[in-house]
């Protein structure tokens, strides 16, 4: 801000993909030591805009200048030398190397006799000590975390002498708490005269962490706020192109008990995932489990999808104790619809057609004489497109081609569309944007509305607090006994998710 | 009993051990060269067989031995572009070009040679390479004669081995080399270009399988035949998973299968009055399996082996 000349200036960028306009007169500009946040909702040009500026597409027109030079376009080499490096949100990173050949890699002569190994690991130990990013530069990339791989990857920005860097939702796959040492560290990094962009279309985060906003929309630059002088509606507004308000629960009454867990303990591969956990589900209503990832959520999920047996305790499913375990089967047959946490992987084959995702749960109703019946399938699949507003697709299309949230209205189409009586969602909105979560909750509140019980499994307080009638956390393997959403509070939820609810207990009684 | 400890007791075996291993090592480390920057080879069966004809044909014109087994290398190089041309420029799938170029080089070869060589009632010959002694060490007791009494292409071989393992795992190249074969997008993002480091490895590699064959004709026999190969290309293509794609191990695995067939080559001439020879044929390859089901479940397979790589595209 001080500096005459901005470390980095885009000048009018435009960029075409066919007939959609990814880019269109975008300008914005970058001061030392600043963090500029790029804000907007998934497709409003924000990923094409960096991947210009770091040379991997060309742009159409306009211009992109580093210290007041003009960067040649389409060449990541340019970039990289000129001080630009990139984070992205799919880690570009090699899981059978080391830490230290992933940084190192094309940092070389590549006819040089020898790698300088003992000079590259100084200097990745002193990047990483100036800016506390520790690693071990001989572990196998893929034997780290998620949030270490992240570490890897700005490490090796930062080796190849990086004075922008460029982050692409970093938090996308990061725990909450991974996500609140991340922004730590680019504060310090900030600190130190590095400057940084990030891409997100959190609200939270971008105010928490940015100096500056940019809000980018349909390929456009449609505002740019400090971070001190606005607010999340504002920004919310902006992004989305109207106000967007996330739906809320109304009042109502729950009826009958249609699921009951007492003492069920789940051990998987030696480890006691779930330990004596306690709930009811009633008709009509939510019940939102929340804690922090890993805390034994897919547990319970995979519990009650029928992939997973427990070990203990009496699970009752419509008011018949189940004997063994639930089988797959059973599930779908008894109507238990199901949102699993990873749609990509669990929930939908990105190569199959969307009809025939549609169908996969059922294919036996929509078989005649053992084939299977395509009209009445992609009819289905036409009802849930029609229903549930899943846009960017036609049933016969590839699911891979939706976008995150319309595929997740996809699968949330083909559980709701014959009233479930239970409906299982684990982290639902996850990874959508403003405008696909309120969607997504607002069918939620809908299928509540009609009767269907609804387990809510999320690690966001907002999503938990707008939905659920009654919250437990879930920590460790157990289960908090519930509160109602009126007692609920951010910070008693807080407390709750760090496991102190023992105390509260006692005190109440 | 005794009959198997006199075979492990002679040198003969021992020298024969590097004489059968010395293609394998050259063709499994030009197939590992290939495999490490993500392109699978199958075409190694055929420009094996073109190496070991082409490697041939010179030096029955009158090339010096040398100058046949670089022949060799360089058609060997050639259908490695081809074969990275379909694979990496057009992005076809690798199993079916590389079968592809193994069909198109045997058959090309025999047809060269046909109208190369008219029909003879034995098949013509050359001067092939002859053994050297290594001054001092050939002296040695046993070990001498077993292991430093080789063809020059042998000695050859065992070098470019453990040249090739420095080079993948101490250069700036070798890592460029290995990140394209993991993660060819993480390779150009940082300024590698991916489609270059695989055109180079395929060709080199494959220039390496042509020096394989040419071993075949220009060292281990002196004629050429058309399905002199036999399968070797294919051993060496289960030596590289064997050897999780280390050079250094490529050079034991190819070590220890060709001990188990000289082994039981011999096994052969003293058993096989009592024993079906079939039996004998068998075992290198048993073995080989059985080594290749322990081996191979620890193997780290290159991530993007297989997949073309398209620049833009994730």
């Amino acid at each position: 801000m001080t500096s005459p000349i901005p470390v980095l200036d885009i000048v009018g960028v435009s960029k075409r993909f066919g007939s959609n306009l990814a880019n269109d007169d975008i300008s914005l500009s970058l001061a030392k030591g600043e963090i500029l946040a790029l804000l907007g909702e998934n497709g409003a040009g924000k990923t094409t805009l960096m991947s210009i500026l770091f040379g991997h597409y060309v742009q159409d027109k306009g211009q992109v200048l580093i210290d007041g030079v003009a960067l040649p376009p389409g060449k990541p080499r340019a970039a990289i030398r000129a001080g630009i490096g990139m984070v992205h949100q799919h880690f570009s990173l090699a899981a059978n190397l080391t830490v230290l050949e992933n940084v190192t890699t094309g940092t070389e002569s590549l006819w040089s006799v020898a790698s300088r190994r003992s000079e590259a690991r100084e200097k990745l130990l002193a990047i990483s000590r100036r800016f506390g990013l520790t690693v071990d530069p001989d572990a196998r990339l893929g034997d780290l975390s998620v949030g270490e791989q992240q570490r890897v990857e700005i490490l090796k920005a930062l080796y190849n002498d990086a004075r922008i860097l460029v982050l692409d939702e970093p938090t996308a796959v990061l725990t909450q708490v991974e996500a609140e040492t991340l922004f730590a560290t680019l504060k310090d990094m900030a600190a130190q005269g590095l400057s940084l962009i990030f891409i997100s279309h959190k609200l939270d985060e971008v105010m928490a962490a940015a100096d500056r906003i940019v809000v980018l929309r349909g390929g456009r630059h449609v505002a740019e706020r400090r971070a001190k002088d606005t607010s999340k509606a504002e920004l919310a507004e902006l992004m989305v192109g109207r106000t967007v308000t996330r739906p809320v629960r109304e009042a109502s009454t729950p009826g009958e008990i249609v699921l009951e867990a007492a003492a069920v303990s789940v051990r998987a591969q030696g480890v006691d995932v779930l330990k004596a956990v306690d709930f009811r589900l009633r008709a009509g209503e939510v019940l939102g489990i929340i804690g922090v990832s890993g805390n034994g959520q897919g547990a319970l999920a995979q519990l009650l999808s029928g992939t997973l047996a427990r070990t203990s305790g009496d699970l009752i499913l419509f008011g018949t104790p189940v004997e063994d375990r639930l089988s797959v089967a059973d599930v779908v047959a008894s109507g238990i619809g199901r949102i699993p946490e990873d749609r990509n992987r669990e929930g939908a084959i990105g190569e199959m057609a969307i009809w025939e995702n549609a169908i996969l749960e059922r294919v036996a109703d929509y078989s005649r004489r053992g084939l299977v019946d395509r009209k009445a399938g992609k009819a289905f699949a036409s009802r849930i497109i029609d229903q549930f507003d899943v846009r960017g697709g036609t049933p016969t299309s590839r699911t891979r081609l939706l976008s995150g949230g319309n595929m997740q209205k996809l699968i949330l189409g083909r559980n709701l569309i014959n009233r479930p009586r239970i409906l299982l969602a684990a982290q639902p909105a996850r990874g959508l944007d403003e405008g696909a979560v309120a969607a997504v909750h607002e069918r939620i509140l809908e299928a509540r509305r009609a009767g269907t019980a609804v387990l809510l499994i999320s690690e966001d307080l907002d999503e938990v607090m707008a939905l659920a009638d009654r919250i437990q956390a879930i920590v460790g393997g157990r289960l908090s006994p519930p509160i109602t959403a009126e007692e609920a509070s951010a910070q008693k939820l807080g407390l709750m998710m760090a496991g102190e609810w023992q105390a509260e207990q006692t005190h109440a009684v | 009993m005794s009959a198997v400890l006199d075979i492990l007791a002679s040198a003969g075996l021992w020298a024969a051990v590097l004489r059968i291993a010395t293609p394998l090592i050259l063709g499994t480390l030009g197939a590992l060269l290939c495999e490490r920057s993500g392109v699978l080879n199958l075409g190694i069966e055929g420009i094996m067989t073109f190496g070991a004809m082409i490697g041939w044909l010179s030096v029955y014109n009158g090339a010096d031995l040398w100058t046949g087994f670089l022949i060799a290398a360089l058609a060997g190089g050639l259908f490695g572009a081809l074969h990275a041309l379909l694979t990496v420029t057009l992005g076809l799938s690798q199993h079916v070009s590389g079968l592809g170029v193994t069909l198109f080089a045997s058959s090309f070869s025999y047809y060269v040679f046909r109208l190369a060589v008219p029909v003879a009632g034995s098949p013509p010959t050359i001067v092939p390479f002859k053994p050297i002694a290594i001054p001092g060490l050939s002296d040695l007791p046993f070990i001498g004669p077993a292991f430093f009494v080789q063809t020059p292409p042998t000695y050859l071989a065992i070098l470019l081995a453990l040249l090739l393992a420095y080079v993948v795992f101490r250069t700036p190249l070798g890592l460029a080399i290995r990140m394209t074969g993991e993660n060819p997008h993480a390779a150009e993002a940082q300024g590698i270009n991916p489609m270059a480091v695989r055109y180079g490895a395929v060709i080199a590699g494959s220039a390496l399988m042509g020096m394989a064959g040419a071993f075949l004709t220009l060292s281990a026999f002196n004629s050429f035949f058309p399905t002199m190969v036999q399968g070797r290309g294919w051993i060496c293509i289960a030596l590289v998973v064997f050897s999780s794609w280390r050079p250094g191990r490529a050079l034991v695995g190819a070590l220890l299968f060709a001990f188990f067939d000289g082994f039981q080559l011999r096994l052969q001439t003293t058993l096989g009055g009592a024993v079906p020879y079939q039996l004998f044929l068998m075992i290198p390859y048993i073995l080989s399996i059985a080594a290749l089901a322990v081996m191979a479940r620890r193997a780290r397979v290159p991530q993007a082996l297989m997949q073309p790589y398209r620049r833009g595209e994730r």
